[in-house]
């Protein structure tokens, strides 16, 4: 965990769809070297949040700050530009391509001398460098020139972070890394993580499932309604006051609309109903 | 509540890959070993023609053989880069006939010079495919419609350029040229040896480079292998050629384009573009590929080809008539690769199988013209064999599907 000035802002940011409103007046911060994890409820905003600070979707109102700058995010590119690192929870990999040729897609190496002239990809420095990367990250993938489509969920995983992490950026965002993963190949996501967290990025993470959450964040967000319900120390909160947190039967500021827990059901008809997983 | 742990129990269990059991046998059978299956297939069909007529495997008929799949051949390679993509060009046969018509117009009724009429032919052709690019990634119209109509368009182009005479004879000898001239004796064995010292040197530098950066090579023995089956098998081709009339300008015209279009396939940003476009438009874009500039350039590509084997096909016609490109000139050029193992799916095969498609394709032809089969027949078998092909194709897609995530 690190103290100091937070390497990406968000101030009181939101955003509507029609009617909808998804986020409101939502303040969000991650500091260098800290694991964010963005938790909330189906509808809650968390995809919302995150695609805002991706890019893909331009926020309505409020001020996003990276490294002390102001800083406009209305394109992907924006965001890759400023050192945004975005892992969906598709991955985006291309299965008939290898470990090498997945990692490097977009930003192929050319080669130099004699090559140069046919315009010759550099295989040799990228395959070297895919090596390296995923020395560092200590992910074990036998032959990088395995198609991906050939690995596991897990190693897929690891290969699709370990690609956002080729353009050196300053925040990693992450989708759902360990959602249908075994529990193994679960441990390996969540160590990977705390890599980056160790190299210095900052890492959000949204995620349903607690215990990973629990096992990795330094700091727990709670969105609800697209409002901040609250934000958590990990080592200093319980599993009960996230859920109260993420179901409204602990946050004051929403308590008009909190029913007990447990019988929400029926307002989610007038959430936006986020599928998380379509971009 | 939502909030559950929820984690899906990791299913334990053998890769088919990991199973020395997975047999040589099945893994020939759906696809795995792409080439090599094709070049049994091939063996295997030749062996078949050589039994029943022993003219099949002569110098002379082999020589045939390569001057009859050029034009096709040729289409092919464009083909391929779109079936890589993921798409269908079904208007080549249209384009190719529409081509041959503008380059003969030009150079026998305006008596432009041949030189012109062609690349004038081949701009016409790059001026097509980048239209049909630009509707397709503009409208999103699958490429499937759009060609189609190009289809039906492009052939009532080539008969409105063709006019009312409906048949133009070529008689240029630049033209004609392009299918007759045969390079005898030491020019080919040149062109031969040329062309493998440079393959050689260009494999055992880059095995040297990969050796030297401690990645994982094949041996040495491995690599000088395939080295020595290329060199026999260039070596043979030309000894056959050069034992009727030399080796043909057609067939060095065909192999120089698979040649090209395999590199840059395999080696190019561009090409792997293509691929990962074909595998995975979606996260081509969001890794800053500029997806529908791919789109329109291998698109531009299949029709310049095209227009490259129409202008071939015309010129051993010796001319440019209304069925030109028309009959099944599309569907062999489409069935060739793909029963060379080029998924119809997108993102994998690879440009040599415009080549070893046509060799098997035209070999089914040639020997049941040899043999004196209707083409009733001929068409059937033909069918059947693609249909084997795509069948393969769709199992080894099934497999990767059932096997390929843990």
């Amino acid at each position: 965990m690190s103290d100091g000035a937070p390497v990406l802002a968000l101030e009181k940011v939101s955003k509507s769809f029609g009617p909808v409103q998804a986020l409101q007046d939502v303040d969000f911060e991650v500091r260098p070297g800290e694991v964010v994890a963005l938790v909330g409820d189906n509808g809650a905003g968390k995809s919302t949040l995150v695609k805002a600070i991706a890019g893909i979707h331009a926020i309505d109102s409020g001020r996003i700050v990276f490294e002390g700058q102001p800083a406009r995010i209305a394109t992907p590119t924006d965001a890759v530009h400023l050192g945004i690192a975005t892992v969906y929870q598709d991955l985006a990999l291309c299965d008939n391509l290898d470990v090498v040729e997945n990692l490097f897609l977009g930003r192929e190496e050319r080669a130099g001398g004699i090559a140069a002239i046919t315009r010759q990809l550099d295989e040799t420095s990228m395959e070297r460098q895919s090596h390296e990367l995923l020395n560092t990250l200590a992910v074990t993938i036998v032959d990088v020139r395995s198609e991906v489509g050939t690995l596991s969920g897990g190693q897929r995983q690891q290969v699709a972070i370990a690609r956002s992490l080729l353009g050196d950026p300053k925040v990693v965002l992450l989708d759902e890394p360990t959602a249908a993963l075994g529990v193994r190949q679960t441990a390996q996501v969540l160590n990977l993580i705390r890599r980056l967290k160790e190299q210095g990025h900052g890492v959000v993470v949204i995620s349903h499932n607690l215990a990973d959450v629990f096992e990795v964040a330094d700091r727990i967000f709670v969105l609800r309604l697209g409002r901040k319900s609250g934000v958590y120390d990990a080592k200093e909160t319980t599993h009960e006051e996230i859920v109260g947190a993420i179901t409204g039967a602990s946050d004051p500021s929403t308590g008009d609309l909190g029913p007990p827990v447990g019988a929400e059901s029926g307002e989610q008809s007038t959430e936006v109903r986020q599928t998380g997983d379509q971009r | 509540m939502t909030a559950q742990p929820s984690t899906v129990p990791e299913v334990p269990g053998p890769r088919e890959e990991d199973r020395p059991s997975a047999s040589f046998f099945r893994r020939f059978i759906e696809g795995d070993l792409g080439e090599l299956r094709v070049i049994v297939v091939l063996a295997v069909i030749w062996a078949i023609f050589q039994s029943q007529e022993d003219r099949f495997l002569s110098a002379t008929n082999l020589t045939n053989l390569m001057l009859q799949i050029t034009a096709i051949g040729l289409v092919s390679v464009g083909v391929v880069l779109v079936l890589l993509l993921g798409e269908i060009d079904l208007s080549v046969g249209a384009v190719s006939g529409l081509c041959a018509a503008v380059m003969a117009v030009l150079s026998v009724r305006h008596g432009w010079s041949p030189y012109l009429a062609i690349a004038a032919a081949i701009a016409v052709g790059a001026a097509i495919g980048t239209f049909h690019g630009v509707i397709f990634t503009t409208f999103g119209i699958p490429s499937f419609v759009v060609t189609l109509a190009g289809l039906l368009a492009w052939q009532g182009a080539q008969l409105e350029v063709l006019g009312t005479t409906g048949t133009i004879n070529l008689t240029d000898p630049v033209v004609t040229g392009l299918t007759s001239t045969f390079y005898e004796g030491a020019t080919g064995w040149t062109i031969a040896i040329v062309g493998i010292l440079v393959y050689a040197a260009v494999t055992l530098l880059d095995w040297r480079r990969k050796a030297r950066a401690g990645l994982r090579v094949p041996s040495l023995g491995v690599v000088g292998l395939r080295l020595g089956l290329a060199a026999v098998a260039i070596l043979i081709a030309v000894a056959v050629l050069n034992d009727d009339r030399g080796v043909p300008l057609a067939a060095l015209i065909f192999v120089g384009f698979v040649v090209v279009f395999q590199f840059i396939t395999t080696k190019t940003t561009f090409g792997r573009h293509i691929y990962a476009v074909g595998g995975n438009a979606e996260a081509a874009r969001r890794a800053g590929i500029k997806v529908q500039r791919i789109r329109i350039v291998v698109f531009a590509i299949a029709s310049s080809m095209a227009a490259i084997g129409g202008i071939m096909a015309a010129s051993r016609l010796l001319a440019v008539n209304q069925s030109s490109g028309a009959g099944d000139f599309l569907l062999l050029a489409i069935a060739g690769p793909v029963i060379a193992g080029t998924s119809l799916f997108g993102g994998r095969g690879s440009v040599w199988t415009a080549l070893l498609g046509a060799l098997v394709i035209g070999s089914i032809s040639n020997g049941m013209d040899l043999l004196a089969y209707e083409s009733s027949v001929k068409f059937m078998v033909t069918g059947a064999v693609l249909l084997a092909a795509v069948i393969v194709d769709a199992l080894a897609r099934r497999r990767r599907q059932a096997t390929g995530r843990v």
